[in-house]
């Protein structure tokens, strides 16, 4: 059975009739075309679907959209700014910390989140904040330098992002 | 990461001039789509109209078909199409002496998650339905799921192509005088080891989307084009055109990103073939994407491997002869395995010296998930159990494992004792970084009374290491720290192809347009290793043209040169060279007009920053747009065309010399550092030192990236990754159950990077993809043992199996964990003809193969 329900994402309101089965991953890949969100394994155990959720990390593969209507949702395609990359974009690109690039997406957002819950995270805050997404290329190691390298610029532009 | 380098002259290296794109660390050229979630892959494609399709699988390990009705299926509305085995009749494999699966099974199937049907339907809601109507009606056979189950039971025939029992390939080499050498040995050793089987698990799920475009005037009907998460859309095509009847230039296949493959997504599939066959039957678009289970279930991962070891060495520690057995669990079906069995005993020769060496190998059909190709493919087993081996070998005799390896390490541009070519080897200077970077020496001296070898530490002994920082065994502690060495060389790029032909392996074509735009078109696949941008960047660095200008059309067998594919770590070496090839014809014939124009001789003109200028005088100079107008003016569009293959002669001239060879060996060297709790067993890979040979880096971040990779992998397969099996089921097929590493266990990884240029190489360079893998397990497993003095001779390395080693020797003498597969008797005789064959000048010079 289809409902009609009303979902804000990355600053849009769109209202939809959604089978009220189908998950989050699932409405914002096929009903929304926002493919950016990945799924690896639909059943939590992955990380790849991560998105923010008033700008908390959340499986979007255990999520029902009907739960999230008054929520602000974030998906990876929401991060840049007036064309303008969030630091951690630029320097997973610019570190190397995109191999396949399947998991970035919920790495992404999570390490944003992490980034804004602690703006100079220390090595283990990094390994808790990212410990629920799996990465099979990048043994993790250059994420990490990213996270850094990002801390650096959010500091060095005066605030967080 | 550190990089060491010394200079020498790779293919490239024509100047003194510094490279201006080469070894920088550049963004790879999909970065920023990557990042922004703009990158698409298989599953991300939705065409109008779309169907979507799913494959019913076996439930049963071994079964013969009796019927299967799919009448009420294809009743539900919304189903537009259901097919079975016997229409896509046709057999096929990736090898061709391995075509012995259907796309669905016929009579018989041979494994839990062996297709049986396939479903086209509106929506994944609808082929939930109607997957649950397909009746089929199975007699259950006797399943065998080991190796020992395999050999016990030859009356239980799972896979006709096996040719004696359940024996799908056994081979027998002896090179060299191998009595001669065991005889000259001072001492003799034999071990039993087990290597585990694991998954690759890439994030990307396999999925693909098959478009059939019917044309009532086309011979045939109509055109395909598939978009598939491949490595190998060259063989996909081959496989696809054969089983659909189609000819070749009627299918197109297409691999967009790749979300991870490490060998996973090599072979042609199930369900590449079922969505094309469903797409041509509705003449509808048709996506398959598989779900996690399936991917455990398709598989095509790590062989189980059981090995006997046996090894004789002077007093010194100089090897004098190997015998080496192996057996390889293979699955339900052929997949990669005949290589992979040969993989098993080729490669040992290319590391250490072997002046004698005898190989025997059999692949045995069970009824478990074909196994295939997982990065290092067939090599990481006997990697693990040389290392391993030479290891006690080396306590035995009281010499430093470092110093037992490097007294035996090949040498550059040599003949291994099978023939295989050696070029550049810088295992030495490998072994060297690893030793300094972790304080091998000083660990070892400050704690030599107590931990290294001796008859009475069966128990460790406290230890207490004054003078490593963090690296303190205290006496009052139950952590006790080791350190294990293990060296490893890779092929780049396997020396011939899958079908043995004399066609380039890897072509690249680039045309320049008018406006000065660049288009280079390979049919090279990037699975994240960044294959695409090393083409960018060695198109930049020869036409002098930044990386970011060039436009790349990769992986599509219609608008692509062939390459053969992203396995056997070829990609860089054979595209990186084919590239070059077709960028210097070009630069040829603007460096003529230029020359002109310029009045510079050829000689002296450089390309860079868009410009062609005279070198020693750069004010005079033209715009790169300008010389291609001027060009084309004169020739006509400008497309240029490279291709390479590897040189002849690389190998023996005896049957089944065709695996192993390479244009180019990689060598790798870690240390590794482990925390042992006595209590508990459990073990922490605290650091791992890595070393790699890569000749010459194109991109050193993307060079450390495929070593922290290889390193976080092979800690997985070592610690806790295994695809093991339960009354015929996969018993995890999960990533929650499936243990693989995550951020709080991967320990870290310190990248050196060692840079002597290959003579043959793309600018020196050579495979950093799958080589850095190999030394990481058998580090491990020797770490544990100088920790606490026990081995643990099987994978992975598991807390139960520590503290069971440990227990055991209380109170005697140092406990050896034994592979829990027992080893078999090895068949005698074994059951194919012995070739023996000795290294002349006339054998080396040959193309008899496999």
């Amino acid at each position: 059975m289809r409902e009609l329900i009303t979902l804000h994402v990355n600053g849009e309101r769109h209202e939809l009739a959604v089978l009220l089965h189908h998950t989050l991953l699932e409405v914002l890949r096929e009903d929304l075309g926002l493919i950016g969100t990945k799924h690896g394994c639909e059943l939590g155990e992955c990380g790849a679907c991560t998105v923010l959720i008033d700008g908390l990390p959340v499986l979007s593969c255990l999520t029902l959209p009907v739960e999230v209507q008054g929520s602000e949702i974030t998906t990876i395609e929401g991060l840049e700014e007036n064309g303008k990359l969030h630091p951690l974009q630029e320097t997973f690109a610019e570190l190397g910390a995109a191999q396949c690039g399947y998991c970035t997406p919920g790495i992404l957002l999570s390490g944003v989140a992490l980034l804004r819950e602690h703006p100079h995270p220390t090595l283990e805050q990094t390994k808790e904040a990212l410990a629920g997404n799996l990465c099979r290329c990048t043994g993790y190691t250059k994420i990490y330098e990213a996270v850094d390298a990002a801390a650096e610029r959010l500091h060095a532009a005066g605030g967080v992002s | 990461m550190t990089i060491k380098q010394r200079t020498g002259a790779g293919i490239g290296r024509d100047k003194s001039r510094p490279y201006k794109y080469i070894g920088a660390p550049l963004p790879k050229v999909d970065a920023y789509a990557k990042v922004t979630g703009r990158a698409l892959y298989a599953d991300d494609i939705m065409l109008p109209r779309m169907l979507y399709g799913r494959l019913l699988r076996s439930p049963h390990p071994h079964a013969r078909i009796i019927s299967i009705d799919t009448r009420n299926a294809m009743e539900l509305p919304g189903v537009l199409a259901v097919i079975t085995g016997e229409d896509l009749p046709q057999r096929f494999g990736i090898l061709p002496s391995s075509q012995d699966e259907y796309a669905l099974a016929i009579d018989k199937v041979r494994y839990v998650g062996d297709p049986v049907a396939a479903v086209a339907a509106l929506d994944p809601d609808i082929l939930d339905e109607a997957i649950k109507l397909i009746h089929v009606e199975y007699e259950i056979l006797p399943a065998l799921m080991s190796i020992d189950e395999a050999l016990a039971h030859p009356e239980v025939k799972i896979n006709d192509e096996a040719r004696i029992g359940n024996i799908h390939k056994a081979v027998s080499y002896e090179f060299g005088d191998v009595d001669g050498g065991f005889a000259e040995a001072d001492y003799v050793r034999e071990d039993w080891l087990f290597y585990e089987g694991n998954n690759h698990a890439p994030i990307e799920a396999h999925a693909c989307v098959a478009n059939w475009e019917p044309h009532p005037n086309d011979p045939v009907g109509g055109k395909l084009t598939l978009w598939s998460s491949t490595q190998t859309p060259h063989y996909v095509h081959r496989e696809l055109s054969k089983v659909l009847g189609l000819p070749q230039s009627h299918v197109r296949v297409i691999a967009p990103n790749v979300g991870g493959g490490f060998g996973g997504k090599s072979d042609p599939f199930s369900h590449e073939i079922c969505a094309a066959e469903l797409s041509r039957r509705t003449s509808r678009p048709v996506k398959i994407t598989c779900t996690r289970e399936e991917v455990f279930l398709i598989h095509r991962g790590r062989h189980p491997v059981k090995m006997w070891i046996k090894t004789g060495v002077k007093r010194d520690g100089t090897l004098t002869a190997m015998h080496f057995r192996s057996f390889l669990d293979g699955g339900a079906y052929g997949s990669y395995g005949i290589a992979t069995t040969y993989y098993t005993g080729a490669l040992q020769t290319v590391t250490y010296k072997l002046p004698s060496y005898k190989f025997e190998g059999m692949r045995l059909f069970t009824n478990k998930p074909p196994c295939g190709p997982k990065r290092g493919h067939g090599t990481t087993q006997p990697r693990y159990a040389v290392e391993v081996h030479l290891d006690k070998i080396a306590h035995d005799l009281d010499i430093d494992p470092v110093e037992l390896r490097r007294r035996n390490l090949i040498e550059p541009d040599t003949r291994a004792i099978n023939g295989l070519r050696i070029t550049s080897c810088a295992l030495g200077e490998c072994l060297d970084a690893v030793v300094e970077r972790s304080g091998w020496n000083e660990f070892h001296t400050s704690s030599s009374d107590q931990s290294s070898i001796g008859a009475d530490v069966s128990r460790p002994t406290p230890i207490y290491r004054p003078s490593l920082e963090g690296m303190e065994n205290d006496s009052h502690s139950s952590i006790k720290r080791g350190l294990g060495i293990a060296a490893s060389s890779y092929i780049c790029g396997a020396g011939k192809p899958i079908y043995w032909n004399d066609l380039p392996h890897s072509a690249v074509q680039i045309r320049l347009d008018r406006g000065g735009g660049i288009t280079v078109y390979c049919g090279a696949t990037d699975i994240g290793q960044g294959s695409t941008s090393i083409l960018a960047y060695i198109v930049a660095e020869e036409l002098g043209v930044p990386p970011e200008h060039i436009h790349l059309e990769t992986a599509d067998t219609t608008l692509t040169p062939v390459d053969l594919g992203s396995y056997s770590s070829r990609v860089t070496f054979m595209a990186g060279n084919a590239a070059i090839a077709a960028a210097r014809k070009l630069k040829e014939q603007l460096f003529e007009l230029a020359s002109e124009q310029l009045q510079v001789p050829v000689e002296n003109l450089e390309a860079a920053e868009c410009l062609i200028y005279a070198e020693n005088d750069p004010g005079v100079a033209l715009p790169f747009v300008k010389a291609v107008q001027l060009t084309e003016a004169r020739y006509g569009a400008l497309v240029a065309a490279g291709s390479y293959a590897p040189p002849e002669g690389i190998h023996g001239d005896y049957k089944g010399a065709g695996v192993g060879p390479s244009p180019a060996y990689s060598y790798s060297a870690c240390v590794a550092q482990v925390a042992v709790d006595i209590e508990t067993g459990e073990v922490v890979v605290e650091k791992l030192w890595l070393a790699h040979d890569v000749g010459q880096s194109i991109n050193p971040l993307l060079v450390a990236g495929q070593v922290e990779g290889g390193a976080y992998m092979g800690y997985g397969e070592a610690m806790m990754e295994q695809q093991v099996f339960r009354k015929g089921r996969h018993k995890i097929p999960s990533l929650l159950d499936y243990k693989l590493p995550t951020t709080l266990d991967t320990p870290e990884i310190e990248t050196i990077l060692i840079e002597i240029p290959d003579r043959e190489g793309p600018y020196g360079g050579k495979e950093a993809g799958q080589g850095p893998l190999n030394p990481v397990i058998p580090a491990i497993a020797n770490a544990v043992f100088d920790a606490v003095g026990v081995r643990i001779d099987e994978t992975p390395i598991t807390s139960d199996k520590v503290l069971k080693a440990l227990r055991a020797e209380l109170p005697g003498a140092r406990s050896v964990q034994h592979p829990h597969v027992e080893p078999t008797e090895a068949p005698s005789p074994w059951p194919t003809r012995l070739i023996a064959w000795q290294p002349t000048e006339m054998s080396l010079i040959g193309k008899d193969g496999v």
